[in-house]
């Protein structure tokens, strides 16, 4: 293939990191005053890079033609509709980020260019199709990530926040790097295509001893139990907008890594890694369901609850599947509307003074002194819950489908159980909230931009929803298949 | 004769004893910087050894890879250590309990 080829499959990424050098350059020349400036190029960078993808998603780009560099990188229509959400999920932090940011007077232009880049690396690592790109991908997004948590710098918790995520994500990626040393020495290749090749007649001890470490990594990386431990102290002290942007983007692109690793190179062996994945994902559920009930900060809480939904994300995986595989793409982009939507009511949350509030107890009563605010952040709550008819049951739903057509009823069952167990603290902060004393503590005013992707998020999760089951599933389908699959 | 395996048990060894130093420590958090550093040359010394095993060269090219990104990541690292250090005063492993977990 030619080299201008390859350079056009790459197209949103080198938009994205030229942007995003160009930008540094102006940051640094004009400071921290050009900082709104370079938020609003950043989000309009994002916006050319999802234009530049989405016509590979819309016609479900896959087979050779989606190969650029020889194997090293894949733009079919999985790694485009992962894309999609990362794209979007990174704007929407943009979005809120300058107000929050603008208030503590610590709105840095290096903000927007770390988001870019981390950008960059998710979708280089959704893109990878082997190890090397995987690595590169990954570290160019943990590596931003690490700085975003600490970026309030005179803020206690944050740099706390920033130095826990480094020190158990440095150990992620060591223990991942060690399982694709071990991968490469006993498959002889670090390109997908070609593990799966030499994996196809059954796993030697040294490749399964990659396979697992690499998965362990991978599970650190997306906050599966029992490499959860970092999620709620890193949720809880970094900057809310960094918050909800750990929460989304960076979920989606590891998700769909692990889905291209496990389902590409060793598709073959599905036996193998099923049983980690089923163990993963059931742990997850449970301890996101049982861990959450004690908290008090809405941010910590929520931090339990993507360990929870990482869970049931983690079943469609497991199935093995194309059909696992769509829906766990459907679950995911419901998963980053809840989530965004979440943390935007969390940061309306503000008290008089426009300070932000985080306990639960502060929400008392919220649905007389602030009835829009708390019948969204209702609908969410039931949705993240999984009830009906909000669309969070949709995602739930093709997922459990899924696992039963797989035949692994006894995780499904298990999986519905957890899942009302679950419920439990979700339909709390509805009682709070709704039949509690009034504290009036969130009084502050509200910032337009955070409302309007309140609207939208509450909007895409609500009833109407259901109208975009028929092309969102459609377009995981695609993606699906666009999968090389080696089964 | 020294062959691949023993190259391999090694590296093994010091990727243990890279987690172990990260769990172990309850004194400073620079011995974690460094204990990441170790899991990452047992790293490099797995690919290397085994990229002169099979006489395949993609091995030292990641080899290389991953000596410059755990550049950046110590750069980094330090550079949050500092970060901590300024608002904290301390790097003791035992004093980072602002939030409980």
């Amino acid at each position: 293939m030619e080299y201008s080829t390859s350079l056009a499959l790459l197209a949103p990424e080198i938009l994205v990191s030229v942007s995003g050098l160009v930008l540094l350059l102006v940051a640094a020349w004009s400071g921290d005053k050009s900082a709104r400036f370079i938020s609003i190029a950043a989000a309009v960078v994002l916006g050319g890079a999802f234009a530049l993808v989405a016509p590979s998603v819309c016609t479900g780009a896959a087979g050779p033609d989606t190969v650029a560099f020889g194997g090293q990188f894949r733009a079919d229509a999985f790694a485009g509709l992962a894309k999609l959400m990362i794209f979007a999920a990174s704007g929407a932090a943009l979005v809120v980020a300058p107000r929050f940011f603008g208030r503590a007077g610590a709105m840095r232009a290096e903000f927007p260019i770390l988001v870019l880049f981390a950008a960059l690396g998710m979708s280089i690592m959704v893109s990878a199709a082997d190890l090397i790109t995987l690595y590169i991908g990954l570290e160019l997004n943990s590596l931003s990530a690490y700085v975003l948590a600490a970026i309030l710098r005179d803020d206690e918790r944050s740099a706390e926040a920033g130095l826990k995520y480094f020190v158990l994500g440095g150990l992620a990626s060591g223990i991942l790097l060690f399982g694709m040393s071990l991968t490469y020495g006993f498959a002889g290749t670090t390109n997908f295509g070609g593990i799966a090749i030499a994996v196809a007649d059954g796993l030697s001890t040294g490749q399964l001893f990659g396979l697992t470490f690499v998965l362990a990594g991978l599970a650190f990386k997306i906050s599966a139990a029992p490499f959860h431990m970092w999620t709620p102290d890193v949720y809880e002290g970094a900057p809310t907008p960094v918050t909800m942007f750990f929460a989304s983007a960076p979920k989606v692109a590891a998700i769909a890594l692990l889905a291209r690793v496990s389902l590409e190179a060793f598709g073959s062996q599905s036996l193998a890694w099923q049983q980690i994945v089923i163990f993963a994902a059931l742990l997850s559920i449970v301890i996101g369901a049982l861990g959450a009930i004690g908290q008090q900060n809405v941010k910590r809480l929520l931090a339990y609850s993507s360990i929870n939904n990482v869970g049931f994300i983690l079943i469609g995986l497991a199935t093995g599947t194309l059909a696992g595989a769509s829906a766990m793409m459907v679950y995911l982009a419901i998963y980053v509307v809840m989530t965004i939507g979440s943390f935007v009511a969390v940061l309306l949350m503000r008290d008089g003074n426009g300070d932000q509030v985080e306990s639960i107890s502060d929400l008392a009563g919220l649905s007389t002194t602030r009835p829009a605010l708390a019948w969204c952040l209702m609908a969410l709550m039931f949705s993240l819950a999984g009830i009906p008819p909000l669309f969070g049951f949709w995602g739930k739903f093709v997922v459990f489908q899924a696992a039963v057509e797989a035949d692994l009823i006894a995780l499904a069952a298990i999986g519905i159980a957890a899942s009302v167990i679950g419920a439990f603290y979700y339909i709390k902060i509805v009682k709070v909230m709704f039949f509690d004393e009034a504290v009036n503590t969130v009084t502050g005013k509200s910032d337009t931009p955070h409302w309007v992707l309140l609207a939208i998020c509450a909007l895409l999760i609500s009833p109407l929803g259901y109208l975009l089951i028929g092309p969102l599933g459609n377009l995981a389908d695609m993606a699906a298949a666009s999968l090389a699959v080696a089964f | 004769m020294i062959g691949i395996e023993h190259y391999v048990v090694v590296s093994s060894i010091l990727f243990v004893l890279g987690v172990l130093g990260i769990f172990l420590n309850r004194k400073n958090i620079i011995i974690i910087l460094m204990a990441i550093e170790l899991i990452l040359l047992s790293v490099n010394l797995n690919l290397v050894a085994f990229s002169a095993y099979l006489g395949d060269l993609t091995g030292q090219v990641f080899a290389m890879f991953v000596l410059t990104v755990a550049a950046a990541e110590a750069a980094i690292g330090l550079a949050i250590l500092v970060v901590y250090f300024r608002s904290r005063g301390t790097i003791a492993v035992d004093d980072v309990n602002r939030m409980k977990g």
